[in-house]
């Protein structure tokens, strides 16, 4: 049963996306909205951990919360999808319940 | 899919407001049905008509009201947090002696269990905030 993790803070601010990492079950879709998606950018300290939890989960980043915070799309690690709000939306359709991983 | 959305911060204050706004039009847009919107804490400053935003920022308040004639939205403000928060409706107004009320248009004011009956209604429900 897949579920759909939501991080909406930076991982430079709060350990909410370690956390949503550590403590999700392979398949889970984690998606970074507004803050959270400071943890998709390249170059950071977060990385590797990103990197590391696309071995068995699926990462989104919001694309409007993106652009608000200037991140282009060539700054964001590959593998993470990024979605707009139309794919926030299939994301929940798709997944069995959401959790807010505040 | 039937979608229920909770938005736990105040307006101007907190993205919450903005992304659960975002959130529920798209969802609206793509037919989803969104059987209710509960504001709770802070959020429930979404619900008053009395703000006046600058011309050139976005009318937060307006913004819910016309989504919610649109697609005939359920706005629920908790009742707790509303009295709290100085949020009235003309039955609170009546109920703690008020002498005015603040409610904007298509905005209710009720329980909890109304969180708790969207939760069971609704396939998901989708939270934002703090």
């Amino acid at each position: 049963m897949a579920d759909l993790l939501t991080v909406n803070k930076s991982p430079f601010e709060k350990n909410s996306l370690e956390l949503a990492i550590k403590y999700s079950q392979p398949g889970s879709a984690i998606l970074l909205i507004e803050d959270g998606v400071y943890g998709a950018m390249k170059g950071t300290v977060a990385e590797a951990m990103v990197k590391g939890a696309m071995g068995d989960k699926k990462m989104y980043a919001l694309k409007s919360d993106l652009k608000a915070r200037a991140i282009k799309d060539d700054r964001v690690i590959d593998g993470v999808e990024v979605v707009d709000y139309a794919g926030f939306v299939d994301l929940v359709e798709a997944n069995d319940k959401v959790q807010a991983w505040l | 899919m039937k979608l229920a959305v909770q938005v736990n911060e105040g307006p101007y204050q907190h993205q919450a407001t903005d992304s659960a706004y975002h959130f529920t039009k798209a969802a609206l847009e793509k037919g989803h049905e969104v059987f209710r919107v509960f504001f709770y804490h802070d959020g429930v400053l979404n619900g008053t008509r009395l703000t006046t935003p600058p011309q050139d920022d976005r009318n937060i308040v307006n913004r819910w009201v016309e989504l919610a004639e649109k697609y005939d939205l359920d706005l629920v403000l908790c009742v707790a947090a509303a009295q709290r928060r100085g949020l009235v409706d003309d039955g609170e107004a009546e109920r703690n002696k008020k002498d005015a009320t603040n409610i904007a248009p298509k905005f209710r004011i009720s329980g909890l269990g109304q969180l708790i009956e969207a939760a069971i209604q609704a396939d998901r429900l989708v939270v934002f905030g703090d």
